[in-house]
């Protein structure tokens, strides 16, 4: 009995010393994981003075979360790692307009929210990379070409489980119509060199290991196998290619990490202040390195790794379009066979 | 005011109905009617969710019962060299979580592995479905090897030697006395791997095989339909509702208890064939445990130095400190209902009994968005009471605090003591209580000194089980994690969902390490008799 009180009262002292800080502070609820953000966040508290409390946790649940909790909710700013997300969040009314001269000068309009829900922090372009020894570039062209006959048996993928999946297909139905983007997928998946398993390193390795000629993937994590310091995951990275993807059109298929103010934000000026400081010169550099993405700001400058994949144009789709149309790329991969 | 034992029924059951609340709101969803987009997955993917699934159960559900069956009968009626190491190394595997290791053996096999490297044949795809089911029933059967070996332990010798004097030999023996015998405790050990491989996420999302639980992610988070989801889980728990209860069905038939008064003496074994049970037995252990502990060794020897990242300390803290309390709680509130429908068997306990143990059966994230729901309700509803009378508000008493935490995972695993103590409890003859009470004995001093030390097995078990899977499944509750408080599942979690194998080797490993300890430390309290006295060892 002696041991349970004990136990209850080391409880209670956890739960007081959570709730007991009075001093000025901010709330994130992160979709990003906290290797990713928390030494950003350290550096804004020594700044600011402001103290950052941080939860971690899929997006999904995060906005469930914040939702349950209603008016009581202690969140004051939401991070995705996805533009489909926040613009859920933002229809399930949880993401207030935020105004700020620093914010719209420095965040480009196509990765913002036109009313200002939420804000791009960071870009991640997902891309064709290739083994150089079994295809020449330019047999490569847009993600539209993935369906060509030319790739049967040649193509590895993730399944479409994954958001970067729904959302390239998402860009897809918004720039061809739905038909033409189910064609697509039907040929995509008749193109794919083995059921869809793993993520995204996993094509990779596939691709490495001849499995497969071509691979779809998200470029940080080529750029997280080529700069870490895992020598088999280097030799393999060196082994492929990145091919930039529909660069004489409209450019490569991206989305973006990102963050909003909540609406029940009990503290939305130091929210807002946390978000400007995410995108300045500092943090802009540090958040995207960090995990091999671009910077949302061009004037900042990327790491020497990204720059040996070269420049690139990137598709100035409205990233909200992704989300609005997610659950019809969804149905129609299933519809597809895209397991 | 609670004398009548009728009215202590009734707050039995509101008391489960307060812990099935989460699972309640998710099968209440079909209330609302079927979501618009069951037209679509019916005619699209369902079919392969049911197969796959139904697959995985079949493939799981007969590996654990094969290997925990025979396992824990070898350890339990033979000498063989190495039996009193196997008898905890058996249980190591219980430490891993599932999609650990499923991530662990994909390395392991992976073209540019030290496996692949050091064999001149190509492996075999590990990332199939049959590959998902044997990495479920290599972390996974431990449970059927726990339960059924704690029922050959209490087994009474008489009705062994009964058979034997009656002209029975070794495998007669074996399948009409002893099987029988442990039937309730081999089912319930059943019913939890079968649970946990239905609500299995993180292997079948990483190897790609679409199953009921992938699919209420996608309808949840890729079509946006939280109904059609919850409607997924709800075929989910209607499955094993139904599977409950058809064993429960079954073995009323035949309600056999022996009373645990000697426990037989396992029979040495020649040397040869006493080496080769041994050798059979390592194997799961080696591939459930020790290889994939030694390749996450590997991968994290080059960052033992965040070990004194002052953090990890007391990631680790927090980590034991949860599974603590939801070890204890479980394990108390499953005590609780049990017995009580033990001293009296009325629809509302037995009702209790059966609603509280639901919660395993759901994926994880889908029932800590039902516990989130549930809190945060109630927190609203405390609040809004304290303002109107005009006192300060407390904020999230409940859903902001470690609470939510503790409560989720106890929702989550109160069906493994409420099924273990189920087992244990069948085991003892009414005829104890009956002679108890005849000698003018009340409910709680018999549950004190006669039920409590008869069951000592089964609740160092429970709570060992529970122990060890709040450490290791702790990314069903993530999402209810209080500001700023983390854990070692949770890193390691993290880290692995984002493929950063090595990071996350690391806080995976301290969590087996940490698993390991109470299996040992509880192995030897469920020890037969016969063993620890010196001179059986001779």
């Amino acid at each position: 009995m002696r041991r349970l009180s004990v136990l209850f009262s080391l409880m209670a002292a956890l739960v007081v010393t959570g709730c007991s800080s009075q001093s000025e502070e901010v709330n994130v609820y992160s979709a990003r994981k906290e290797a990713l953000i928390k030494p950003l966040l350290d550096r804004f508290t020594s700044e600011t003075g402001i103290t950052v409390n941080l939860i971690t946790g899929s997006a999904d649940a995060l906005v469930e979360r914040m939702k349950a909790e209603g008016e009581h909710s202690p969140a004051d700013v939401l991070i995705t790692t996805d533009a489909g997300r926040l613009y859920r969040a933002q229809q399930e009314g949880q993401l207030a307009t935020t105004e700020s001269d620093t914010l719209a000068e420095q965040v480009p309009e196509a990765l913002r929210d036109p009313e200002g829900h939420w804000y791009g922090l960071s870009v991640r372009a997902r891309v064709v990379v290739y083994a150089p020894d079994r295809v020449d570039p330019s047999e490569l062209s847009t993600y539209e070409a993935l369906a060509d006959e030319k790739w049967d048996d040649r193509i590895c993928i993730r399944s479409s489980d994954n958001i970067y999946n729904q959302s390239l297909t998402a860009s897809l139905i918004a720039h061809n119509g739905e038909a033409d983007t189910e064609q697509w997928a039907e040929g995509l998946v008749s193109n794919m060199a083995r059921d869809p398993v793993g993520g995204d390193r996993d094509q990779i390795k596939a691709l490495a290991a001849g499995e497969c000629d071509i691979a779809v993937v998200n470029t940080y994590y080529l750029g997280m196998m080529q700069g870490g310091d895992d020598a088999d995951a280097r030799e393999i990275a060196e082994q492929v290619a990145v091919f930039w993807p529909n660069q004489d059109g409209r450019g490569a298929h991206i989305n973006i990490s990102g963050a909003g103010v909540a609406t029940n934000a009990p503290n939305p000026d130091n929210a807002r202040q946390l978000i400007e400081f995410l995108v300045n010169d500092e943090s802009q550099q540090w958040y995207a390195e960090t995990n091999y993405e671009y910077p949302v700001r061009a004037d900042v400058p990327v790491s020497d790794l990204l720059q040996e994949w070269g420049e690139f144009k990137q598709d100035d789709l409205p990233l909200i379009k992704l989300g609005e149309l997610n659950a019809d790329a969804v149905k129609l991969m299933d519809r597809a066979g895209w397991k | 005011m609670f004398s009548s034992p009728a009215l202590r029924s009734l707050v039995l059951l509101l008391l489960a109905l307060a812990l099935a609340t989460p699972v309640l709101v998710v099968a209440g969803s079909w209330l609302a009617g079927a979501s618009p987009n069951w037209g679509h997955l019916s005619s699209t993917v369902l079919p392969s969710y049911l197969r796959h699934s139904l697959f995985l159960a079949l493939f799981t559900g007969t590996g654990t019962l094969l290997i925990g069956v025979a396992a824990a009968w070898a350890v339990s009626r033979f000498r063989f060299p190495g039996r009193r190491v196997l008898e905890w190394a058996l249980l190591l595997p219980l430490a891993c979580p599932a999609y650990l290791i499923a991530y662990t053996w994909t390395g392991m096999l992976a073209s540019e592995g030290a496996l692949q490297q050091a064999l001149p044949l190509p492996l075999p795809d590990i990332r199939s479905p049959a590959g998902a089911g044997l990495m479920l029933t290599l972390v996974l059967y431990p449970y059927v090897y726990l339960m059924t070996r704690a029922a050959f332990v209490s087994q009474s010798a008489v009705a062994l030697e009964v058979a034997r004097t009656l002209g029975a030999g070794p495998w007669r023996r074996f399948f009409r006395v002893a099987l029988p015998l442990a039937r309730p405790a081999i089912i319930a050990g059943l019913a939890l791997v079968l649970m946990e491989t239905l609500a299995d996420y993180g292997t079948v999302a990483y190897f790609g095989v679409p199953t009921l639980s992938t699919g209420i992610y996608r309808t949840w988070f890729g079509l946006g339909d939280a109904m059609a989801a919850a409607q997924l889980a709800g075929v989910l728990l209607l499955a094993m509702v139904v599977l409950l209860t058809l064993e429960r069905r079954a073995r009323k038939e035949r309600r056999i208890s022996v009373a645990s008064a000697r426990a037989a003496a396992p029979l040495p074994l020649g040397r040869g064939p006493g080496l080769l049970l041994a050798a059979a037995l390592w194997l799961p252990v080696l591939l459930g445990f020790i290889l994939p502990a030694l390749q996450l060794l590997v991968w994290s020897l080059p960052r033992w130095r965040d070990l004194a990242e002052p953090g990890f300390l007391g990631l680790l803290g927090t980590s034991l400190l949860i599974a603590l309390c939801t070890a204890l709680a479980a394990t108390g509130l499953g005590l609780l209902l049990i017995w009580a429908r033990r001293l009296r068997g009325d629809r509302p306990r037995r009702l209790a009994a059966g609603l509280a143990g639901f919660g395993y059966a759901v994926p994880g994230t889908v029932l800590a968005v039902g516990v989130v729901l549930v809190l945060a309700s109630l927190d609203r509803g405390l609040n809004d009471l304290l303002a109107s009378v005009g006192l300060p508000e407390p904020g999230l008493l409940f859903s902001g605090t470690l609470f939510a935490v503790v409560f989720a995972c106890t929702v989550r695993f109160l069906t493994i003591p409420i099924q273990g103590l189920d087992a244990g409890l069948q085991n003892l003859s009414p005829n104890l209580d009956n002679a108890a009470r005849s000698l003018g004995t009340a409910s709680l001093p018999m549950l004190r000194r006669v039920h409590l030390p008869l069951l000592r097995v089964p609740l160092a078990t429970s709570a060992l089980l529970v122990f060890v899977d709040t450490l290791k499944e702790l990314p069903a509750a993530l999402v209810l994690r209080p500001f700023n408080t983390n854990t070692l599942a949770v890193r390691a979690f993290e880290l692995a969902s984002d493929e950063r194998l090595a990071d996350a080797a690391l806080p995976a490993l301290t969590i087996l390490l940490a698993g390991v300890a109470p299996v040992i430390l509880l192995t030897r309290s469920i020890r037969n008799p016969h063993q620890e006295s010196p001179h059986a060892d001779h």
